[in-house]
């Protein structure tokens, strides 16, 4: 086990280096960078002041040493400065990863608390009137993009109770607070939702024709027992799964989420710093990113070996 | 019996009177809530280029002198002393004298001298030790040979000729007195003015907090406790914050006609205003290689033009035709109808302005048989793109077929830059209405902004003589006849000048929305919310 876990760690700081270059290198293909932006739209350019600039940013050195220096500074905890707002990339972007990770846990646990129960409810009255609607209630689900969705939460808010939840930093009420996460979650979460909901559908569908149900049922147990005690406790395995794969999707959709309800997270911020093309903090934030699904993963790895002998053996 | 009846009426009018100024009486406090369109890059307004800063920044700011924050047309008769309390040119009306205030303070206690105006204008001559990261209108100050302090309390601006433009420039938001005890960089994070409101913080992509500043020179002022920016970058969102009550101001100048509409539905009581923004938006060609170093192609293509159909669909008939300078009647140097309609393509028989425009086309090689393939260039911002689109279709009736050329914001100037691009749709704003600032800014040779590279040394000798012109109504004329000579050698044709609109709740008081520039209208000192 201890050989399989240092194997493990190896391969996770290769991927991790290779993430560091893919980030870095794409990020300067990308045509353009600050200050183009910063100088293009003003006119007047003094070329002199343009290569200043660029001199002061560090942008006219080789691409490798732009490279050593931004892992160097990583290394020691040194994120930089970005360029558009000349602050610390730490300051800038610590404060929005916990609104971030708020929004994403809720729409996590949307997904979940609702995705699952609907699943088992559609599988045991499969061909029902309710396994119908559920169905297309789940597909819906999968056909609307969550910035769709999400404006039409905000017009429905200003037409029904003229308010909308849009994010406010110093919220009034606690319905105020719970609702400017729960409803934009809602909105992202929707999508895994539906998703969770097939999946365990799917896969409760499955186990509810295995033997040993139809010997749970034969010993005289009742339907909740069977269907909640011993068909979900096994079908919620790979539902489990796509929600893990669904946590790391998820910032897709936080981003438009978080612009459409103006929330101050990470997504967004990474959206804007992209367009700015401020380099430190997008490749700390992408880089933030890549650290923690692959770190997600490691642990994945890790229990699926505790769980299945065969996975460490056999690697 | 008259007398007493006279007696009356004056008695009742007074009365009126003043039951309407008590009713117009200003109310302190509050804090005015608008939405911000982006996040701007700096705090500094001296190193922007976009309102986007103006309008967050400039209540912290004072200048020597402003246009008048209450009288939407600005013009020299609208100018009134800031920082200074008068100002007078000398005989030879090269020097520019500013008689200072004393009672001034900076945001962080330090007095404001004259020192504090030579250091800003020396910065942006490009004359200091301490340089911009950018210094986007260095060209404004090209005929200010230097600023002398003459003592703590007077400056005076010495000029290589006059130019009396230079008044309108020092009005403009664009041009704020910088403290000279604080860098640059110190200015881009956390600006320190003079003006009604003191910079709280600026979180980037969430908001700007100004707060009022209690030691402001005008006693009284400002009525606010403080205005909040929130940044909403999607439009759809902070158009239903407005409408919702969250904000008392919508981004000014930035809700479209259709947009507007919505407003007014879903909220009937809000003011709402159309102004147009100086900011036309124009075709530019590359005339440095084939097919368009033909005169004969751009021609055609100007003839080709049916600006009141762009009009129509983008603004729902509301924007206006005109050359380089703003259209009348918001436009102070806009031609006249009769010699705009002389110039080709401002005709308004179009079917006989494309006829002639084919006729142009067969001349260079072109006919039904054999279309010019080229590209449209723009920038991929719907206030782009869709006249880009329209503009395809229009010149197809010329036999040319063209493809749109979608460019990303980043790349935009760049490629212009590099002449890469045959045609391109672009949009020019203009911080102030005055012919200086247009053309040299766009149409001298040599400048940056001049991104077609016209050069018409003749031209260039009349944007000097109109630059110099003290009396104004010679100065129309000139500035006339070069607008109309600018059109018709194509240097950029102009297709047409946008209008936009502002809305605020009916509580907010004192807002005027500027209708010659979009640049300079947002000290909000006497602003004041009726709650």
């Amino acid at each position: 086990m201890f050989a399989y876990i240092v194997r493990r760690l190896f391969l996770m700081l290769v991927t991790l280096f290779g993430i560091s270059v893919i980030i870095f290198v794409l990020l300067r293909i990308v045509p353009g960078n600050i200050v183009d932006i910063l100088f293009d739209a003003a006119g007047f350019v003094d070329p002199a002041d343009k290569a200043n600039l660029e001199r002061e940013l560090g942008l006219n050195q080789p691409i490798v040493i732009q490279y050593l220096h931004w892992i160097g500074g990583l290394l020691r905890g040194d994120l930089g400065y970005s360029y558009v707002s000349e602050k610390p990339a730490l300051q800038e972007i610590l404060p929005r990863i916990p609104i971030t990770a708020r929004l994403a846990g809720l729409a996590l646990l949307f997904s979940a608390s609702i995705g699952i129960p609907l699943g088992v409810i559609s599988a045991v009255h499969q061909g029902s009137k309710l396994d119908y609607a559920l169905r297309v209630v789940s597909l819906s689900g999968l056909s609307l993009p969550s910035f769709w969705l999400g404006l039409l939460i905000l017009m429905a808010s200003v037409s029904l109770f003229g308010t909308m939840p849009i994010f406010n930093p110093n919220p009034k009420t606690w319905l105020e607070a719970i609702t400017i996460y729960a409803v934009p979650a809602m909105a992202v979460g929707f999508r895994s939702a539906a998703l969770t909901m097939r999946i365990t559908r799917s896969s409760m569908l499955e186990i509810l024709r295995q033997d040993y149900i139809r010997t749970a049922r034969a010993k005289g147990a009742s339907e909740a027992s069977v269907n909640y005690r011993h068909a979900l406790k096994n079908a919620v395995l790979p539902v489990i799964t796509v929600i893990g794969i669904e946590a790391a999707f998820l910032i897709g959709g936080l981003i438009v989420t978080e612009t459409v309800f103006n929330i101050p997270g990470i997504a967004r911020f990474l959206v804007e710093a992209l367009r700015w093309r401020d380099y430190p903090i997008v490749q700390n934030i992408v880089m933030l990113i890549a650290v923690v699904v692959v770190t997600v993963n490691f642990v994945v790895d890790m229990l699926y070996a505790a769980i299945d002998p065969r996975i460490r053996f056999g690697d | 019996m008259r007398s007493v009846q006279a007696l009356a009426i004056a008695v009742l009018s007074v009365l009126a009177i003043s039951d309407v100024s008590l009713a117009g009486e200003p109310k302190s406090g509050g804090i005015f809530r608008i939405y911000h369109r982006d996040s701007p890059g700096s705090a500094s307004i001296h190193e922007g280029s976009t309102y986007s800063i103006n309008i967050p920044f400039m209540p912290v700011f004072n200048n020597l002198v402003i246009f008048d924050q209450h009288i939407a047309q600005n013009s020299t008769e609208t100018i009134r002393p800031e920082l200074a309390e008068s100002w007078a040119w000398n005989g030879d009306n090269k020097t520019l004298t500013f008689k200072l205030r004393r009672d001034v303070k900076w945001h962080d206690g330090k007095p404001f001298t004259s020192a504090d105006v030579k250091c800003t204008f020396d910065m942006l001559m490009g004359k200091s030790p301490q340089k911009f990261r950018q210094n986007p209108r260095k060209s404004w100050y090209d005929e200010v040979d230097d600023v002398t302090a003459n003592g703590d309390y007077e400056a005076s601006f010495n000029l290589k000729r006059p130019q009396p433009a230079l008044l309108s420039l020092l009005a403009s938001g664009y041009t704020p007195i910088y403290p000279c005890h604080l860098s640059p960089a110190e200015m881009r994070t956390k600006p320190v003015g003079t003006g009604p409101f003191k910079f709280v913080e600026f979180k980037a992509n969430e908001s700007i907090k100004l707060v009022k500043n209690p030691d402001y020179f005008k006693k009284g002022l400002p009525y606010l406790d403080g205005i909040e920016f929130t940044i909403i970058t999607n439009r759809s969102t902070a158009i239903l914050g407005f409408v919702s009550g969250k904000f008392d101001m919508t981004f000014p100048t930035e809700v479209s006609i259709p947009l507007l509409k919505d407003v007014k539905s879903q909220a009937p009581n809000a003011v709402c205003v159309v102004e147009p923004n100086n900011v036309s938006t124009n075709i530019i060609i590359n005339s440095s290689g084939p097919p368009f170093d033909n005169i004969d192609i751009r021609r055609a293509l100007a003839l080709a033009l049916d600006r009141k159909a762009f009009i129509q669909i983008m603004f729902e008939g509301q924007g206006d035709i005109g050359g380089t300078m703003e259209p009348a009647p918001s436009g102070l140097w806009a031609m006249p109808k009769d010699m705009m309609e002389s110039i080709p393509g401002y005709g308004p028989d179009i079917e006989k302005n494309r006829e002639e425009a084919r006729k142009l086309m067969q001349k260079a090689g072109y006919g039904p048989d054999k279309h010019l393939q080229i590209k449209v260039s723009t920038r991929n911002i719907a206030v782009y793109r869709d006249p880009a689109i329209i503009l395809i279709d229009q010149i197809k009736s010329i036999y040319i077929d063209a493809e749109l050329d979608v460019v990303d914001t980043a790349q935009w100037f760049p490629k212009i830059a590099r002449k890469d691009y045959s045609l391109g749709l672009n949009l020019t704003g203009n911080a102030v209405d005055e012919p200086d600032q247009s053309f040299y800014e766009n149409y001298a040779c040599g400048s940056e902004r001049n991104y077609t590279n016209y050069c018409n040394k003749d031209i260039e000798k009349l944007f000097d003589q109109q630059s110099e012109e003290t009396d104004v109504s010679k100065r129309k004329k000139m500035v006339w006849e070069i607008d109309k000579k600018l059109q018709e050698d194509v240097a950029r044709p102009i297709i047409f000048h946008a209008r936009t609109g502002t809305c605020w709740q009916p509580y907010v008081k004192n807002v005027t929305i500027m209708s010659n520039s979009s640049y300079n209208g947002y000290r909000y000192e006497d602003v004041w919310l009726d709650k």
